[in-house]
């Protein structure tokens, strides 16, 4: 039983390194040779390298190490430069966006300006990322999916980061730097808007986020599952469907009364993973622009349903007679 | 096998670890609103019973026959508690001294060796604070309703209240031009260690910054409260929970914060008792300043003022509702209104006979 449910890979193949395909011309150069690893081979393929990096990686490294350094740095200012401090407190550090009288301007450093040039090297950096994969792609003869679904991943990104503070007029819409601050302006972002709860493109999102663990874990169950029958060699079985993945459709069939293909699974996962960012950007996007409180429009959309009281009606005392607000 | 174990003895380490900094079981779970809204109570019996014996409250001074001549005409310099006769007045030092002044000071506490004297500073204060509690409890209660408070609701027999706060505890901004804080992002316990903005007193209990910043209308007519203020607000709820030992849901139904239909109505009390608290700090402690010694005062010279946990001490009501002030009617307000002095003649325009 055991013996199945092992976390890590049980055949590692030992062969001479590959070197990959022949570049086209001024495609720059590969770093190493390739080498093996015993422990990463545990996990995934054994081979590290050649790394293959270019101008756009070379550039988004650098863009990135700026950023982080921005972020880090302002980070270990704030504590005045303890290192203690630094590692003791870093969950709640941040470098936090430019107060909201700013508006559009260009502040200070000290006042937000470190966060507007850290958000561009990041911006910067990712989109230079994606840019290098698409090429990548490209450079292989492969599709450009993965390059889509990072670019999902981006729209949410700079929905959050840019694209909603310069529709609202002020960099302090924006989300600070840092782990729990991030977390805290999450929670005041659905308060100020009225509980994004209610905002149906935040459910979709969240539909499909779960969704995709949910689909993870049954095309990833069910492979490992036949992978005894061969069910690991999933593009033949796409054409050449042989007893795992007869096996696989009719465990599915007997269960839930339908099965995906060896092929249409993954584009279940790659629509429910690319959507979760894509409609989650939207409901980003719309709130304070389009829609004020969530919880009013969830109201007048007939959503939200009304609950019995349970307690004496409690009025509004800054609304009764001497309440001053 | 070996390494199973170890690798099992390294996890359950690791969980034991994680599981550390959370509380104990049981925790029992009352409540309060309509089902599947979340409107409920956690307790652990546990530390229920610790903050219980910490909330007890001393024994009652024995009433006095309320005759007697007045205490303004009998001891001298009486500017507060001038309505009480001779013995209530005594029994209101009595109090006074169990509740507030170190043992080994008593009376000496507050009185120079003459007693009508305002030598010591900390008369000065007594007697301002005096009229405190007489204020709150012939004027607020619209929050802390027949209940009310005692010197001992705050002091809880130490000179200087537990729970008080300076203005700019903790470091604002960094000096130099990186490093900006903003006020927020420190492991701050005025705000329950969230990363939300620490000093959420000046503004709010100081100050009458608009705690309201969640919008009334479905859609956009011009609300310009930005995120920023609401992780203002959001840090004084932390407060106010803190402070209470209670969730959001003992006054919020959490669908919808700025909704009074759904609230309890802890939310009004609540909304007095901020109003209250803005008051006391402006009214009777900030005047003080210049009454107590360095010493006495912040790190920035402010003297120590009230918030919510300064009465609260974690509990949803201070002494949990004891009925403390009750057998203290001296410090209600005026016992014994001055008999008004008889003028020559009533004014003309009354027309009464």
């Amino acid at each position: 039983m055991s013996e199945y449910q092992n976390i890590f890979t049980r055949v590692v193949v030992h062969t001479p390194a590959y070197p990959g395909v022949a570049l086209g011309r001024g495609a720059g150069w590969r770093a190493g040779r390739g080498s093996f690893s015993y422990l990463l081979g545990k996990i995934g393929d054994a081979q590290i390298g050649p790394v293959y990096l270019g101008f756009t990686g070379v550039a988004s490294l650098l863009c990135g190490f700026i950023a982080i350094e921005i972020i880090g740095l302002n980070m270990l200012a704030s504590v005045n430069w303890d290192p203690i401090q630094f590692v003791r407190q870093l969950p709640w550090l941040a470098l936090e966006p430019p107060a909201p009288s700013n508006g559009l301007r260009i502040p200070p450093l000290a006042q937000g300006g470190w966060w507007l040039m850290a958000g561009f090297f990041l911006t910067a950096a990712i989109i230079l990322w994606w840019v290098r994969m698409y090429r990548r792609a490209k450079a292989l003869g492969m599709g450009t999916h993965v390059a889509w679904a990072f670019a999902s991943a981006i729209w949410l990104y700079l929905v959050l980061g840019f694209i909603r503070p310069l529709l609202m007029g002020s960099w302090g819409e924006a989300v600070p730097f840092g782990i729990f601050p991030h977390l805290d302006w999450t929670a005041a972002f659905s308060i100020r808007y009225g509980n994004l709860f209610y905002c149906p493109f935040h459910a979709l999102s969240i539909a499909f986020l779960y969704g995709s663990t949910l689909l993870f874990a049954m095309h990833g169950g069910t492979i490992l599952a036949v992978s005894r029958f061969g069910g690991d060699r999933e593009l033949e079985q796409i054409v050449d469907r042989g007893t795992a993945s007869e096996r696989a459709a009719l465990f599915w069939r007997w269960t839930m009364g339908f099965n995906a293909t060896m092929e249409s699974i993954h584009r279940w996962a790659w629509w429910f993973a690319v959507l979760c960012p894509l409609v989650g950007g939207i409901g980003i996007l719309l709130t304070g622009t389009v829609v004020d409180n969530w919880f009013l429009w969830a109201v007048n959309h007939g959503v939200a349903p009304h609950y019995p009281h349970v307690f004496p009606a409690t009025a509004d005392p800054s609304l009764q007679p001497g309440g001053a607000p | 096998m070996n390494s199973l174990r170890s690798t099992a003895r390294l996890g359950s380490l690791a969980l034991l670890l994680i599981l550390g900094a959370c509380e104990r079981p049981p925790v029992a779970v009352e409540q309060h609103g309509y089902r599947g809204v979340a409107i409920e109570e956690n307790q652990n019996p546990r530390t229920l019973a610790a903050l219980k014996r910490a909330n007890a409250v001393p024994d009652v001074v024995p009433v006095v026959p309320g005759d007697g001549p007045r205490a303004a005409d009998t001891y001298q310099n009486v500017k507060v508690l001038s309505d009480l006769t001779v013995p209530e007045f005594t029994r209101v030092m009595l109090a006074i001294t169990k509740w507030v002044a170190p043992p080994e000071q008593s009376c000496g506490y507050c009185h120079a060796g003459d007693m009508a004297s305002d030598e010591l500073y900390t008369k000065k204060v007594a007697r301002q604070m005096l009229q405190m509690v007489r204020d709150i409890n012939s004027k607020w209660q619209n929050h802390v309703g027949a209940t009310g408070v005692t010197c001992y609701t705050c002091h809880r027999g130490q000179p200087v209240p537990a729970k008080l706060w300076y203005t700019d505890a903790m470091p604002n901004r960094a000096v130099g031009i990186a490093g900006d804080r903003a006020g927020q992002n420190a492991p701050a316990a005025s705000v329950a260690l969230a990363s939300l903005p620490n000093d959420p007193f000046t503004p709010f209990l100081l100050g009458s910054r608009d705690i309201r910043i969640e919008s009334g209308t479905a859609l956009p007519t011009g609300d310009r409260h930005s995120i920023k203020e609401a992780e203002w607000t959001y840090g004084f709820m932390m407060h106010i929970s803190d402070a209470l030992g209670v969730n959001c849901t003992y006054c919020h139904n959490s669908r919808q914060f700025k909704d009074w239909d759904q609230s309890t109505p802890a939310r009004a009390k609540a909304w007095y008792g901020i109003r209250m608290t803005r008051e006391l700090n402006l009214k009777f402690l900030e005047p003080l300043t210049a009454t107590f010694p360095a010493s006495r005062k912040g790190p920035h010279g402010d003297v120590g003022k009230v918030d919510c946990a300064t009465c609260h001490q974690g509990v949803y009501k201070p002494l949990f509702g004891a009925q403390m002030a009750a057998s203290y009617p001296e410090l209600q307000g005026v016992l014994h209104p001055a008999v008004a002095p008889a003028t020559t003649a009533p004014a003309a325009t009354s027309g009464s006979p």
